[in-house]
């Protein structure tokens, strides 16, 4: 018995390590895939052979299920081969209420993840299109905004006024983070202003809301593009769902706080499947292009 | 003993003390007096010096405290209610208003909690819907085009956690007062008077000045949420408080308030009057600083203020 659970832990810790390494488009080396490595869908239960899913951009095949997605494979999925240039790195994240283990837990994270924080932004081009790509990695805390991922979502609006680009934001966050306190409540007021500084200067602004993308998050800067996309079925809302069973006592219907309830309410311009979220991007992209019939 | 029993036993030793000087004449009872009032100072300074975090997060939710409307009554000279959000109704846990104040007109809105069950199942336990920011949203910009400075107050354990709120875009309407109010060519002030719960605070309370009542906690969550995403224990959230930081004193120190208004012994629930007096002086002190500020110069620093919050290290790659 106790075999068979050690057999299963190393197989997942496998897996695990060739999700990490697994990039779709831009794939620098070639990962051997082992025979019989499978990951289950959330939703549907199918089990998916890890090859199989990666090819499908880790979107369950029978369910349509969008699987979440690290921050660097979502780059490698929407931004053109070898384009994307990382800018903002060298941030260190500080523990101000001396919580205790808030600095280990970065730490592992850290190395587990190979990233620095709950968000990663840079240039990028979208089938020819440039832009500033940033994205969230709910791999990381929850992809929790606090200090250092406010400062840097901040950063990649500055960056694109700079650089007079559009920007392109994958949300996926449970919300402000926790550990830093009222300092990560106040990255919501400094994100939500930089959005508005970038928007008064005409810059273009999408939203991308992948799974999840509630509390601080949408309730800042999440909810604030000029175009407002999401991926399927995703949870997007203020309070999670548990708290508002609690608090009405009951269970909320089926798919409450989902993109299509979102779209359905009019909060949310489309909803676009992976596959298709390339050419969507770059259609909006060149559709707000000064052309010679809307100069100014 | 907690504060809230303190409290009650001076207000019990005080009632004694006034049926004691009503009832007799004689001069004997001097001595019991002198007694009793000595009891009660000692208990006065007792009860309020040495304050807990958690000791302010109690007093900070006393339902004896007054209200945004009790305080607007005691504070402005005169106040116009103006009600709801021009698309969907009016929410009754922000109220919001014309004012004026020795002499300068202002725009008024704030957290407006119930004092009766009644009346708080009315007021939402001062917790918003969509519409209350949408009208607060509006009533801002109304303040803008008039040049109105706003001051705010602010009193909710957040914004509401309901299925109407969700559908009606909760987070849609809080992310849109901040955009707004990052770009308000008005001078703002918030005073945060009892709770300053989460992202429902903070929607009023982007401005270019923040003072907290002495005894007022704000935070990122309440403690009882802290202590059970923490340590999945609520029964810990005393504990949590500690920690948090939530306390006027502690957001003094951290710069994300400016001012601290000193409450009179006893809390703002017991000295309506001259609370409502201390606030008064701050906010004419405010108006008064920035009677000539640009609207532009307004919005600047306002904006500069937060974008410096934050807590974090950077090295710079080429150093190395
Ligand atoms: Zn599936």
């Amino acid at each position: 018995m106790n075999n068979i659970h050690d057999t299963f832990k190393k197989r997942k810790t496998q897996l695990n390590r060739i999700k990490n390494i697994c990039r779709p488009i831009n794939r620098k080396f070639k990962v051997e895939i082992p025979e019989g490595l499978y990951d289950r869908c959330p939703v549907c239960e199918k089990t998916n052979h890890v090859q199989e899913l990666i090819d499908n951009l880790f979107v369950c095949s029978r369910c349509n299920n969008h699987l979440r997605l690290r921050s660097y494979d979502r780059v490698s999925i929407i931004a053109d081969k070898n384009s994307f240039v990382e800018r903002g790195r060298g941030f260190i994240t500080t523990n101000p209420l001396e919580i205790d283990g808030y600095e280990d837990k970065v730490d592992a994270l850290k190395e587990n993840t190979g990233l620095e924080e709950a968000y990663i932004y840079g240039y990028a081009e979208i089938l020819g299109e440039p832009c500033v790509l940033g994205v969230m990695d709910s791999y990381f805390l929850m992809g929790s905004m606090g200090s250092v991922v406010g400062e840097k979502v901040t950063e990649s609006f500055e960056y694109a006024i700079q650089q007079k680009l559009p920007i392109i934001l994958f949300t996926a966050s449970g919300g402000a983070r926790m550990q830093e306190g009222i300092l990560s409540l106040m990255q919501m007021a400094k994100t939500s202003g930089e959005v508005a500084r970038f928007s008064k200067k005409g810059g273009l602004y999408i939203t991308f809301l992948t799974n999840p993308t509630t509390g601080g998050v949408s309730a800042s800067f999440a909810m604030l593009g000029d175009i407002q996309l999401a991926e399927p079925n995703a949870l997007i809302g203020f309070a999670g769902p548990r708290v508002i069973e609690q608090t009405i006592n009951q269970k909320l219907p089926e798919g409450f706080q989902k993109s299509e309830f979102l779209l359905e309410k009019g909060f949310v311009d489309a909803i676009v499947d992976r596959k298709d979220q390339r050419d969507f991007l770059k259609r909006i992209l060149v559709m707000h292009k000064r052309g010679a019939s809307n100069e100014r | 003993m907690s504060v809230k029993e303190k409290i009650d036993k001076i207000k019990n030793l005080e009632s004694s003390l006034n049926a004691m000087l009503s009832s007799s004449e004689g001069t004997d009872v001097i001595f019991n007096v002198k007694k009793i009032e000595l009891e009660i100072n000692e208990l006065r300074k007792d009860a309020l010096s040495n304050l807990t975090a958690w000791d302010k997060v109690l007093l900070a939710r006393d339902t004896n405290r007054p209200t945004t409307l009790e305080y607007i009554a005691m504070i402005f000279d005169d106040f116009i209610e103006l009600h709801g959000d021009r698309y969907f109704g009016d929410d009754a846990s922000i109220v919001g208003g014309i004012a004026s104040i020795g002499g300068i007109n202002v725009t008024v809105i704030g957290h407006q909690k119930g004092r009766t069950t009644e009346d708080n199942i009315k007021r939402n336990f001062g917790m918003p819907n969509p519409e209350g920011y949408r009208k607060a949203q509006r009533l801002m910009k109304q303040a803008e085009k008039f040049s109105r400075p706003i001051i705010t107050f602010v009193d909710t354990p957040g914004a509401f956690p309901g299925v109407g709120a969700e559908e009606r875009g909760q987070a849609s309407a809080i992310a849109s007062i901040l955009m707004e109010m990052s770009m308000l060519k008005v001078p703002i002030y918030a005073i945060v008077t009892g709770e300053g719960g989460s992202g429902g605070a903070l929607a009023l309370s982007f401005a270019n000045k923040v003072a907290m009542l002495e005894n007022s906690t704000y935070s990122i969550l309440s403690p009882e949420g802290f202590a059970t995403i923490l340590w999945k224990d609520s029964k810990r959230a005393a504990e949590a408080a500690e920690i948090m930081k939530l306390t006027a004193d502690d957001l003094y120190e951290l710069g994300v308030i400016e001012e601290i208004i000193k409450e009179p012994l006893g809390g703002a629930g017991e000295h309506k009057r001259v609370t409502a007096n201390e606030i008064k002086k701050s906010i004419e002190k405010f108006l008064q600083d920035n009677k000539n500020m640009h609207g532009r110069y307004a919005r600047q620093l306002r904006y500069g203020k937060f974008r410096k919050l934050g807590s974090f290290q950077r090295f710079n790659y080429r150093e190395l």
